[in-house]
């Protein structure tokens, strides 16, 4: 977007303290189930991670790995039953946030830490203006009176890229486009300057030239904001050029952990490998055939047992059926979950 | 756009022909006297050859028509005009003997492999049908021989032939659907976003999957999708449509290496790199706005309100289809 915009007025909000890197968000060993007629699904099974103010982390993997389960987890949105949060703790500005009262989660979820969803269709009220839903988070949250929380909804479209914000505003969301939808949800989530936003996978119903639209604005308004940002996706691409710090989830577990830079150029769990070898290039000459992982992820009904990749996995020891590997630091800041050193295929 | 031929790269017969495809679907207003009130130009005039073996990419974002084309192509819409030959047999008005002998030489694998089997029939009948319809083995039991030749040969154990498609994972699903379009053994496949819904670690299964099969049997390929990384993995030649023009044909890495038109060069760009440092140093073309509505394209060049290099004669004359390069062929009044 080449246009100028505008600035986001901070009058009326909380002011953001001057804090130094500061971490705001910490997960300890969350365990989160679902109990279905099936049986049990062993969705999130101990995962562990935290996120410092102002910073972005990216959690990648494939369909069904718990990383949205997580998300929701934490903000507590998972209806119970047929969730149930085992065990685990979620540390927000010294608050549990899985001990709190619903009340007090309320008034957190939407103000202090926002979520923007995939399908910007389904998570917008069809029978409802743009205005009207833009301008509800600032009357609740906020204690806006109707005519204020008018003005500011123009000014968070205009600040998203919709320009024309007025003639919008009485717009219903079938007369938006993908990407204006998209921008209308991180308008939404923006709309009391969140501490913390979360991401889950918001550029994978859209094509290419508008995902790369919304990457561009989030980073932006990152930038801008100084929010921390939780971006959740399957691809890898998109993690590349958004975070800085990258968790990578398989069957419910965080497998590895690393900044960015590192997590490419030296991934250190067999899975990272093979997921990144399976990839093929657009900035590449084809040189062979792609090389696929054999199998599936595992059935996440049965109780997991050892690593959830043995499997699928090349360098497999007996004793990874047997027991799950801690999450192992390898090089400072890289921290990868596996009883073998993928660098010499040895044990450690 | 110009009624040229485009001449292959390789010296193989042409399996394919699509000379000026256009394909309208009306707008209807009314309720009881329905009237036409005009139509959405889903594929307006495109044209390409597909040689025999070769696999080519259609790719293009959301709503430019390559599904309409590759559905289009195998007569599965009525063609409005231009002219489809797929292996001497003319598409538009086909004889109900030659529409036979088409629908069993080329065949249809789908994106969506959730819709496109039948929760109702087991793997066997499914697998089974296109042997049925064609009467090519009435036979029960050599139906079922075949049907297992079939399973092993997509990499699915046969003893799972009575199964319903719910007890499949996605990417033992899209198996089903390769088996089935290989089932009345084709010469040309239409592979509308075969592994766009599925995980990462499946995608190479299939695409290795494809590739196998299409060594093995000769199969001729119109691989349509939107991801333009496995475009390049798996395509020899690419066409890069936009709002129902192809815009770009080239050779895959001519393409992706020197592409020539504003549009090819801004979606290339778009495509994230899994590699930060390169991610970074690279320079990116955003494009404002979106596609605009196939109801009321944009006169003159169709890329013209979003194209970063635009003079005044782009939204007055459609460009000319030309061979800007020796088989690098371009619609843009801009590229020299």
């Amino acid at each position: 977007m080449g246009c100028e915009t505008p600035s986001i007025p901070t009058a009326g909000l909380r002011e953001r303290e001057n804090l130094m890197t500061n971490r705001i968000l910490e997960v300890k060993n969350l365990h989160t189930r679902f109990h279905i007629a099936e049986g049990t699904v062993y969705a999130v099974n101990g995962v562990s991670f935290h996120l410092d103010e102002g910073k972005t982390i990216a959690v990648v993997g494939e369909s069904g790995c718990g990383k949205s389960v997580t998300m929701m987890s934490i903000l507590r949105l998972l209806p119970s039953p047929p969730a149930e949060i085992t065990n685990g703790q979620a540390q927000y500005m010294g608050r549990d946030l899985l001990q709190i009262s619903e009340n007090e989660m309320e008034k957190l979820r939407g103000k202090e830490i926002a979520m923007v969803f995939q399908d910007p269709m389904t998570s917008l009220n069809p029978v409802l203006t743009i205005g009207r839903q833009l301008s509800e988070p600032l009357r609740v949250h906020l204690g806006m009176n109707k005519q204020m929380a008018h003005d500011r909804s123009i000014q968070l479209l205009e600040y998203v890229g919709i320009s024309d914000g007025v003639r919008h505003l009485n717009d219903y969301p079938h007369q938006f486009s993908g990407g204006m939808r998209q921008r209308a949800m991180i308008a939404m989530a923006l709309a009391c300057v969140p501490t913390i936003l979360i991401a889950d996978e918001p550029t994978t119903a859209l094509d290419v030239t508008i995902q790369a639209q919304i990457v561009e604005l989030v980073q932006r308004l990152r930038a801008e904001l100084s929010m921390a940002v939780i971006w959740i996706t399957h691809d890898l691409g998109v993690v590349a050029e958004m975070a800085e710090r990258v968790l990578v989830m398989y069957a419910g577990h965080i497998v590895e952990e690393a900044p960015v830079d590192d997590l490419y150029e030296d991934p250190r769990h067999p899975y990272t490998l093979a997921l990144l070898a399976a990839l093929p290039r657009v900035d590449r000459r084809r040189d062979k055939r792609l090389r696929s992982i054999p199998g599936a992820p595992p059935n996440l009904l049965v109780e997991p047992k050892g690593c959830p990749f043995a499997a699928r996995c090349e360098l497999v020891l007996d004793h990874c059926r047997e027991a799950m590997p801690p999450l192992i630091q390898v090089e400072p800041n890289h921290y990868a979950a596996c009883w073998v050193d993928v660098t010499t295929g040895k044990p450690r | 756009m110009a009624n040229a031929l485009i001449t292959p790269p390789k010296d193989a017969p042409t399996l394919v022909q699509v000379r000026e495809l256009k394909k309208y679907f009306p707008v209807t207003q009314g309720l009881i006297f329905e009237r036409e009130v005009g139509s959405v130009k889903a594929v307006d005039g495109i044209s390409f050859e597909i040689q025999r073996g070769e696999t080519l990419g259609l790719v293009g974002e959301s709503g430019c028509g390559k599904t309409t084309a590759g559905r289009t192509i195998l007569g599965l819409y009525p063609i409005t005009a231009g002219s489809v030959k797929i292996s001497d047999i003319q598409v538009k008005n086909a004889r109900k003997e030659d529409m036979q002998i088409l629908r069993r030489k080329a065949q249809m694998i789908f994106q969506d492999p959730y819709a496109s089997l039948n929760p109702r029939w087991t793997v066997s009948a499914i697998i089974g049908e296109p042997l049925r319809v064609h009467k090519l083995l009435p036979d029960d039991k050599a139906r079922e021989n075949r049907v297992h030749e079939l399973m092993l040969l997509v990499g699915l154990s046969p003893r799972l032939i009575n199964r319903f498609p719910h007890e499949f994972s996605g990417g033992q699903r899209q198996r089903i659907g390769v088996a089935r379009a290989l089932a009345s053994d084709p010469e040309f496949v239409v592979c509308d976003e075969p592994i766009s819904a599925l995980d990462v670690s499946i995608q190479a299964q299939v695409v290795n999957l494809l590739e196998e099969l299409q060594d093995e049997f000769n199969l001729t390929y119109l691989f349509i999708a939107h991801d333009l990384s496995m475009v390049r993995h798996i395509c020899d030649r690419v066409a890069v449509m936009y709002l129902g023009t192809i815009v770009e044909l080239a050779g895959k890495d001519e393409l992706y290496e020197n592409p020539l038109h504003p549009y090819t060069q801004a979606l290339l760009s778009a495509v994230p790199i899994p590699d930060p440092k390169k991610g970074r140093a690279r320079q990116r073309v955003i494009l404002s706005g979106d596609v605009p509505s196939p109801l009321n394209p944009p006169s003159g060049c169709r890329f013209h309100p979003r194209c970063p290099i635009a003079k005044a004669h782009c939204s007055e004359r459609t460009p000319e289809w030309r061979e800007a390069r020796p088989g690098h062929w371009v619609a843009c009044h801009e590229v020299k």
